[in-house]
């Protein structure tokens, strides 16, 4: 359901806010078995908050931009008083004493947070399969993935449990669900939504954005949610950027590069689908001609050091000593190493070795410090790109939403994330609008790029692309 | 120094210091928690100081100040400097990383001038939050290995620190002692610390290592921590360059490591070697962005520097002509602006330095009021008070705040007429006839005889010297 719609609604005391929450609330005990978005529906809280927001309208008062809006979170977000898991063990029964910004925020404008949703352990993955209280099914077909690691959001947003969601990005976390959901992901600029209370993997990648079945709605959260935070030192100090009020303002005069080596190795039923795109922008006046930007391929290999660099130093504090899961031990050391032995799962201890090994003497020129000069130039080559482009275009996922457990290899897991990490290693924008299906009738998602702070004229591009996705039965050339 | 063993080879010690401070800041490095010594444990405490999932660090700009003022306390070039993460895993480091600046540090150079005149160089200062706070307790004498349980205080997690590496350019415990005080006064000038060794808040590691004299080699050093006070500095100093100096005249090495100073022992002890180091696998905190002062700002904190001990000693030299020692001392206790201000106010300067000295030892007395010290001295130099007078109005001056005319009325202390004083000695010399003869038969130290009759019948007010002189005179006139 619409986020602009209920908001606007709800303020004028049309519906009720109980009533929106009642009908999502109904959607979640119909599918949410067998979908598993949830960690954890927050029934009660969220009927008061409803109720106070219904309370409110009826006193006079205006409870916000988002006033009853249904919001479910990627649960690496603290909530106060609320369990916080990371889908870890490690965190079991942690109840953080503080809200994320993003949450005070989002509550402030009168969303009603709905749940916690579930997520590949401490955002480490790209299917919502490395969850350690089970995977995620895509509401599109439950044999398969919703991608990840925001599985839950994205699932949640598409299975109509929630209109809006919040999800974390460090290499394409949002916009990969988001494109195997058939949704719209936001990343924002790096620094445009605080992180304060983000439960950290990659510092230096992880931004938060919306998930929503709208562009505007994408628009109406992020301006929510953007905007300086005194408790983030990397926010950047600007106020929240008007988005909605240019979305219709089209791409007329824009020149947008589709970046070739990013078209490289993806499914033909994908790259139908971004062609088909350029030739709407085209369409609706943009000048769109192809671009080089080479570090791109290099990207992942980078993407791959300085993610599990961080993400080892971050995750050092799940030691058992102040908070979370702690297995006893005869001594400190042991204790410590029993306790991240049960608590972590395969995947996150193996970037735990694989970022300390990078960091360790001897090894972090060749690799971390490797890596660094490797996003340096990313950015360096987005930049020159981006001075004669107003946007680029590509795909945002090689392929369609793939069946459980298919892709058991690491590096092909990787592989999912080579499009969108890009745009975390330059901290720059970019987000995936759906744009008709592929193969298996499965959605597929288009990725919309922009530089630092280009948000506006990126949601003009996907308006315009929303406006002209094919419909579900359009020209499905894969579908099986 | 030399072998007590080998008159061979003269050894010559080669020190530096490694000092960290905690900043005098009301919150805490990267947190709003207060940075109170003291208070009930774990009550000064935010996510941020617990590193719980989700909280972020936010620099203290107080802290950068404090820093940028010490550097420039200390002559250093304050430059653009980068947070590290210093990974290790440890109960009382709330996120097992301590964030710290590493290879570019906020002050680069500069130097410290002793009050004897030598500069020491300074590496670097650098800061850095400090860790919480471990109690052991039960078996294992307050060690972690062979304890029953470990108590935790994250109140000290976060207080900012400032390090400040020396360069190894001290060659004796008590050039490490006048550094570290020498330090610790400027700190407290500048208000950057309050300084306090046995709270901690001022903790001094010694790098020692010998090396033959008149060489400029640098051999193995060793570091020496737990250094509670300035006299555990020059003790633990001394005892591991006699180790050094010990090992290498019977052809053996030291090897590199860190020590334990165990004061009781009056020794140090291993406490880890080289090899056992951690690979601390440093790297650029990502939640904190470069930290580069304007030139503004730094020139502004420049103007805002008060005088500091060095600027101060040699402003009393000026004004008094004092030696070098007693000026050092003066400016220590703080005195120095009142004898400065007595001297501009006319006061003799050699009495001036004489009473701050040795007559105002008590706590009030840099507050006295300059003018009023200086009329003091002037009675004093005029005749009107004995030197005996002086030191007990100056006492009452301090105690209460009166005029040192006031109180001299008050005292009954007006100086005795020559005349009420020659009688009193004859008096005394009447009655003590075998001591005078003693006396004229040149043993001056028989005075005190004469001397103590004479104030014993004045209760004190007679002027000693006065005494001599007229017992003088009456030998020289008897002969």
């Amino acid at each position: 359901m619409s986020a602009v719609e209920i908001a606007a609604k709800v303020r004028s005391g049309e519906w009720s806010a109980v009533d929106v929450l009642e009908g999502h609330l109904e959607a979640i005990s119909a599918r949410e078995d067998e979908i598993h978005a949830f960690n954890l529906v927050m029934v009660e809280q969220a009927r008061r908050a409803a109720a106070a927001v219904d309370d409110a309208v009826a006193s006079g008062r205006d409870p916000g931009p988002l006033a009853g809006v249904p919001l479910a979170l990627k649960d690496n977000m603290c909530t106060h008083g609320v369990p916080t898991t990371c889908s870890s063990r490690i965190l079991d029964d942690w109840k953080p004493p503080y809200d994320a910004t993003v949450v005070t925020r989002a509550v402030e404008a009168g969303a009603v947070v709905i749940g916690k949703t579930n997520l590949d352990e401490f955002a480490m993955g790209s299917s919502t399969e490395h969850s350690a209280f089970g995977p995620t099914l895509n509401p599109h077909d439950t044999t398969r993935v919703p991608g990840g690691s925001s599985g839950g959001s994205a699932a949640a947003v598409a299975a109509g449990f929630s209109s809006l969601a919040l999800g974390s990005d460090t290499g394409g976390s949002i916009r990969q669900p988001a494109a195997l959901c058939g949704v719209v992901g936001v990343k924002p600029t790096y620094g445009l939504v605080s992180r304060y209370g983000l439960v950290a993997f990659a510092s230096s990648l992880d931004q938060i954005g919306p998930f929503a079945t709208s562009v505007a709605d994408a628009a109406l959260m992020l301006e929510v949610i953007a905007g300086h935070d005194p408790m983030d030192s990397t926010s950047i100090p600007r106020p929240s950027p008007d988005i909605s009020s240019h979305l219709d303002q089209g791409v007329e005069g824009m020149r947008i590069g589709l970046v070739t080596e990013l078209m490289e190795g993806i499914d033909p039923d994908v790259s139908a689908r971004v062609h088909q795109a350029a030739e709407a922008l085209t369409a609706a006046g943009a000048v769109v001609d192809e671009v080089s930007v080479p570090a791109t391929l290099y990207g992942l290999t980078a993407y791959y050091l300085i993610a599990p660099a961080e993400a080892s130093s971050n995750l050092a504090r799940f030691d058992g000593v102040r908070y979370g899961l702690r297995v006893d031990g005869p001594d400190t050391a042991e204790m410590m190493i029993r306790t991240r032995s049960a608590g972590f799962g395969d995947e996150v201890k193996a970037r735990i070795m694989l970022g300390t090994f990078a960091l360790s003497a001897g090894y972090y020129e060749a690799f971390y410090g490797k890596a660094q000069k490797v996003r340096t130039l990313v950015r360096r080559e987005f930049a020159a790109a981006y001075a004669d482009h107003d946007l680029l275009l590509s795909p945002t996922s090689p392929s369609v939403a793939f069946p459980l457990g298919a892709k058991a290899d690491p590096m092909s897991m990787y592989m999912c994330d080579v499009c969108t990490l890009p745009s975390n290693l330059s901290g720059e924008a970019a987000m995936s609008v759906p744009y008709g299906t592929g193969a298996h009738g499965l959605p597929v998602g288009v990725q919309v790029l922009a530089p630092a702070m280009g948000e506006v004229e990126m949601f003009r591009a996907a308006a315009v692309l929303e406006a002209a996705a094919p419909s579900d039965h359009d020209g499905e050339e894969g579908r099986s | 120094m030399s072998s007590p063993r080998d008159g061979g080879t003269d050894w010559e010690m080669v020190i530096g210091l490694e000092v960290h401070v905690e900043l005098h800041t009301r919150t805490k490095m990267f947190s709003s928690a207060p940075n109170n010594f003291g208070d009930e444990p774990n009550t000064n405490i935010t996510p941020t100081c617990l590193g719980l999932p989700g909280s972020l660090p936010v620099l203290n700009e107080r802290a950068v100040e404090l820093a940028i003022t010490m550097g420039l306390a200390l002559n250093s070039e304050i430059a653009p400097s980068v947070f590290h993460r210093k990974n290790y895993f440890y109960p009382d480091m709330p996120k097992d990383f301590q964030i710290s600046q590493y290879d570019q540090p906020i002050c680069v150079g500069g130097w410290l001038e002793l009050p004897q005149g030598k500069r020491i160089g300074i590496e670097r200062a650098h800061l850095e939050e400090d860790t919480g706070k471990s109690t052991h307790v039960g078996g294992g004498g307050g060690r972690i290995h062979g304890s029953d349980y470990s108590l935790v205080d994250y109140n000290r997690a976060g207080v900012p620190l400032l390090e400040i590496v020396s360069r190894p350019h001290m060659n004796s415990p008590d050039e490490a002692r006048a550094y570290a005080e020498e330090l610790r006064a400027i700190l407290l000038a500048t208000g950057v610390s309050d300084a306090r060794m046995e709270e901690g808040s001022m903790r001094v590691d010694a790098n020692v290592s010998v090396r033959p004299a008149g060489t400029d080699e640098l051999r193995t050093r060793c570091e020496i921590k737990n250094l509670n006070s300035f006299r555990s500095l020059g003790r633990a100093i001394a005892y591991e360059a006699q180790r050094h100096i010990d090992l290498y005249e019977h052809g053996e090495e030291p090897t590199q490591e860190t020590r334990h100073w165990a004061e009781d022992e009056g020794r140090t002890h291993t406490l880890r070697s080289k090899e056992e180091a951690n690979d601390y696998r440093y790297f650029p905190e990502p939640d904190l962005v470069l930290l580069n002062p304007s030139r503004e700002w730094v020139e502004d904190l420049r103007a805002r520097l008060p005088e500091l001990p060095a600027q101060r000693r040699a402003a009393l030299r000026e004004a008094t002509g004092g030696e070098a020692a007693d000026v050092a001392a003066i400016v220590a206790r703080g005195l120095d602006r009142l004898v400065r201000g007595a001297v501009a106010a006319g006061a003799d300067p050699g009495r001036a330095l004489t009473h701050a000295g040795h007559n105002l030892s008590m706590d009030g007395a840099a507050d006295l009021d300059p003018a009023a010290f200086a009329a003091l001295i002037g009675m004093e130099k005029a005749g009107d008070l004995t030197a005996t007078q002086a030191k007990t109005v100056l006492a009452e001056m301090v105690d209460t705040g009166e005029s040192p005319e006031d109180i001299a009325a008050r005292l009954g202390f007006e100086a005795m007429d020559t005349s009420a004083l020659e009688e009193m000695v004859e008096r005394a010399v009447a009655a003590n006839d075998a001591a005078w003869q003693k006396f004229c038969a040149g043993e001056d130290k028989v005075q005190g005889v004469f001397v103590g009759f004479v104030m014993k019948e004045t209760r004190g007010q007679a002027d000693g010297k006065a005494v001599s002189a007229i017992l003088r005179a009456r030998r020289e006139a008897s002969r």
